[in-house]
């Protein structure tokens, strides 16, 4: 039985559709990333989940029981909240402790769970502090430990890594990643960073306008993005466009302003029943362009370097085709040295590297 | 910023501060007058105090001033944060607008109004129902809870505008009743207005002549009473002992309070 | 706020709705009625409003209260009104500037400059006004200093005139008139008043056209809560005006106490309450576009 079931919940406000129809399960002890762009309704979803607030229209469940009316009071879930939300009244212990006397659990097995918890995140020796005498990091820990002191069949998680620097947030990551391995709770996390929803998650549902576009893999997600937005939003991507012509080694794509048809992926199972004069769209990662001073044989696009961003080991070319498409190609840095600005390169790339989109 | 500016700020804040000390000045140098007459100064000395101490007229309507504060402070606490929480957390309700013109007017209407208009309640009430059976501590209380408890919706409004909903969200997500959470995290994170609220009211109850003069009764006499009926007397220099005793408690307490939370913070820092 | 149910909230909304309503309201509305009955003398001073006689239900309403009012009392109501304004006006004058100047206080300052201006609050407001006495009087301090400086020849009529009362009022609203202010003026985002400087304005520009337009609130509310308490003031008055500065709320405490005569002073409180009704809704208004922001 899945641990949460969602099934056609909508959330209206006003006139906005938050939340439109939106349907998902998540299993046990997974680690689950809600990902989208600001305003796309997760946090609606999530504050939905929580029982914040109340769905218009749909179902929730949790481990089978319909949640809809319920109180969050009563919701075998808990949260950890953007802002942290620590009690500012009470020590690190206290905040530790709020849940469990809640629940009336006698002093010395609260003691010995919140050590535990502490002892979990790493903040043991900070159990009498204030919350305002901690840093951001360790504020983090604390609702963390606050959050999973209840055991909750569900953790839920509103933009963690937000408000942390990005050697805090690599470092976080992996924590978070320990803990929900170590302890087997059943982890979503609603954010706006595809890096961390990638890095983080075992599985991913991206979020567009209130709906969901794609569930999925880390990997399925970037590396088969079914539709333009989610091509865009995870990562980087190349867009062409072009109309669906029959060539003698296959279906291949006329892209406008280059003379050869560059041939489709073999997984396009799409394409197999499009006719010819469709037009398409192939999304390919600006790691796969494939740049070379000589034109290779079969589809290459002529285009000048415009500018070069310095990332460290990689470097980002920025690309300028005669009809004025703009592309980009990730590269190791030691190969974008050898590229100036105004170069006249080719560029190309393996059929199956690309992907043909849906929507 | 310039030296000009900064004597022309000084300069302000001394006028500005002089003329709002000057009577109190006044009254603590007169304290210790020797004379009876402010015209002439007998040397220094004590012995209004004592005067004061051994006068009983005072004494008592002083203490009755203390009860009636207390009571009336701590009604006004409670009816003020409910009005408070009611204005900040529900924007609709019927009656709104009802309610919020009844928690503003009596912070600026007359007093003289005030009075009257609840002395004739108490009358009404008296010869219609039986109660109150006689005007005294308890219709003063009554009195200074109503107009207080306005002053303390004020602070606890202002308060709530800034506090954090999401710790409220978070004590319920953690498993606290909405009564647990009003309790355990909404009221002790507006302290600083309940403290300040209980204060205020308290302050304005000991201080109030016009409504008391009205609502009270012969067996209640308050000490703003008290004072104003000797000053239609006479010269009584022993008010200016009492006022000098005010100030001293006030600032004592002001000084205690902020020891007692430093301490209280060294002690904490020093134990984590 | 979430799940407090029904009850709950009708509890939080009901406490202080039905205090205010019986403590508040409901003796507003039994003033507006003895401002309609004769004056008796019986316990209490006045001739019932409603009486059940063998003819039924009997309405004993006169306006001759009001009558009277306007035949006499206009002038003491137009007397409030102009001193309760004159106070407003003085506190303003007085208070901005220090207001201003606590605001530009580094930070570290400003809480104990404002319990100052807070403190004198705490000391008996009677005794501080009675204070004033002493200190106005011919043989006070004020006139020895002046005579012992050679400024004036004789002691200055400063006590039981308008002028004692203007001071009186002034010195007692004073507090209300800087809280307000204060709180307005450490509103200003200084990044508004760094770009007018930046832009060119000189610094009595940047006061006019930047600064006292943005404390219009500030200014507006502590006008008012100045203004309105002030027109029906009792106590200073009293303690320090003369028979030419007579007020409502004196009036009021006169009729009330001195003459017995009830129906008369619940006619003055009426009148009062109908002149303040405009200058309330303003404030009512100003209190929620507060709060909406």
């Amino acid at each position: 039985m899945a641990v949460l079931d969602i099934i056609a919940a909508s959330k209206r406000f006003a006139a906005t559709i938050a939340v439109d129809r939106v349907s998902l399960s998540i299993e046990r002890g997974e680690f689950f990333a809600l990902l989208g762009p600001s305003g796309c309704g997760k946090t609606t979803l999530l504050r939905l989940i929580a029982g914040f607030e109340t769905p218009d229209g749909g179902t929730i469940l949790i481990d089978g029981a319909e949640m809809n009316a319920v109180p969050p009071y009563a919701r075998p879930i808990n949260m950890m909240f953007q802002s942290y939300a620590l009690f500012p009244h009470l020590d690190v212990a206290g905040n530790v402790a709020f849940g469990l006397r809640q629940e009336g659990m006698e002093r010395r097995r609260r003691d010995a769970r919140v050590a535990e918890m502490l002892a979990l995140v790493q903040m043991s020796t900070y159990a009498r502090r204030r919350p305002h005498e901690l840093s951001g990091g360790q504020k983090q820990r604390v609702a963390l430990a606050r959050a999973l002191a209840k055991a909750p069949k569900l953790l839920l998680l509103d933009e963690p890594l937000a408000a942390l620097d990005r050697k805090l947030r690599e470092e976080t990551r992996l924590e978070l990643r320990g803990i929900q391995e170590r302890l087997g709770t059943t982890f979503l996390v609603v954010t706006h960073d595809q890096e961390e929803a990638l890095g983080m998650a075992s599985r991913i549902a991206v979020m567009h306008e209130g709906q969901l576009v794609q569930i999925g893999t880390p990997a399925d997600i970037y590396e088969r993005p079914k539709s333009r937005f989610v091509a865009d939003f995870v990562g980087a991507v190349n867009l062409f466009e072009g109309e669906l012509v029959d060539a003698a080694g296959g279906p291949c794509l006329a892209i406008a302003g280059v003379d050869t048809p560059v041939a489709l992926p073999q997984s396009a199972g799409a394409a197999a029943g499009a006719t010819a004069g469709t037009t398409l769209a192939l999304a390919l990662r600006p790691e796969r362009l494939h740049l070379s001073a000589e034109r290779p044989s079969g589809f290459a696009l002529a285009a000048t370097v415009a500018s070069t961003d310095y990332q460290g080991g990689q470097s980002t070319i920025h690309l300028a085709a005669a009809s004025g498409r703009k592309m980009r190609a990730h590269v190791p840095s030691a190969t974008a040295r050898g590229l100036a600005r105004g170069a006249a390169v080719w560029a190309s790339w393996r059929p199956d590297d690309a992907v043909v989109l849906t929507e | 910023m310039t030296a000009g500016r900064f004597v022309l700020r000084l300069s302000i804040l001394a006028l500005g501060f002089a003329f709002l000390y000057l009577p109190i000045a006044v009254l603590v140098a007169y304290s210790f007058n020797g004379s009876r007459l402010v015209t002439i100064w007998g040397g220094l000395s004590v012995r209004w105090y004592g005067a004061l101490l051994h006068d009983d007229k005072y004494r008592a309507a002083a203490l009755t001033s203390l009860e009636v504060a207390v009571m009336a402070a701590s009604a006004a606490l409670v009816i003020g944060t409910c009005a408070g929480l009611a204005m900040n957390r529900f924007a609709r309700f019927r009656g709104r607008l009802l309610f919020g013109f009844m928690l503003m007017a009596p912070l600026v209407v007359p007093e003289v109004i005030l009075g009257l208009s609840l002395l004739l309640l108490f009358v009404a009430g008296q010869s219609l129902l039986g109660i109150p059976a006689s005007r005294g501590i308890l219709t003063v209380t009554i009195a200074h809870a109503t107009f207080t408890a306005c002053f303390v919706a004020v602070l606890v409004r202002a308060q709530l505008a800034g506090f954090d909903r999401s710790l409220e969200e978070a004590a319920l997500d953690l498993g606290a009743r909405p009564f647990a959470v009003l309790w355990h995290i909404t009221l002790p994170g507006i302290s600083p207005a309940l403290v300040s609220g209980w204060l205020l009211a308290f302050t304005m109850s000991l201080d109030d002549l016009v409504v008391a003069s009205f609502v009270s009764g012969p067996s209640a006499t308050t000490l703003p009473m008290a004072v104003y009926s000797s000053v239609r007397i006479g010269v009584t220099p022993e008010i200016n002992a009492l006022a000098t005793i005010f100030l001293a408690i006030v600032c004592a307490t002001v000084a205690l309070a902020f020891g007692l939370m430093a301490r209280q913070e060294r002690r904490r820092v020093a134990a984590s | 706020m979430i799940g407090l149910g029904r009850w709950g909230r009708r509890a939080l909304i009901g406490l202080p709705f039905l205090w205010l309503a019986v403590f508040f309201l409901l003796p507003l509305a039994i003033v507006a009625g003895i401002s309609l009955s004769q004056s008796a003398d019986a316990i209490p001073p006045f001739r019932p409003l409603l009486s059940a006689t063998s003819a039924g239900l009997h309405l004993d309403a006169t306006l001759a209260n009001y009558r009277e009012l306007a035949e006499g009392c206009l002038r003491v109501y137009l007397n409030s009104l102009g001193n309760a304004a004159l106070a407003t006006l003085l506190c303003l004058l007085i208070g901005y500037p220090v207001a201003f100047a606590i605001a530009r206080t580094p930070r570290v300052w400003r809480p104990l400059l404002l319990f100052l201006v807070v403190l004198p609050f705490w000391t008996s407001f009677l005794i501080r006004v009675y204070a004033w006495i002493a200190l106005l009087q011919p043989s006070g301090l004020i006139n020895r200093l002046l005579v012992a400086a050679g400024i004036v020849a004789a002691p200055l009529p400063l006590l039981y005139n308008g002028f004692s009362v203007e001071l009186g009022l002034a010195y007692s609203y004073l507090p209300f008139m800087i809280l307000p202010l204060y709180g307005s003026l450490v509103q200003i985002d200084e990044s508004l008043v760094e770009a007018a400087a930046d832009l060119g304005a000189p610094p009595w520009h940047v006061l006019a056209r930047v600064i006292l337009p943005l404390t219009l609130p500030g200014i507006a509310a502590g006008m008012l809560l100045v203004f309105i308490p002030a027109v029906g003031e009792f106590v200073i008055p009293d303690l320090l005006g003369g028979p030419d500065t007579l007020m409502v709320g004196k009036l009021l405490w006169q009729e009330f106490f001195d003459n017995v005569d009830w129906p008369a002073a619940g006619a003055l409180a009426m009148a009062l309450v109908a002149i303040l009704t405009v200058p309330l809704l303003v404030a009512q208004r100003l209190a929620e576009r507060a709060e909406a922001r």
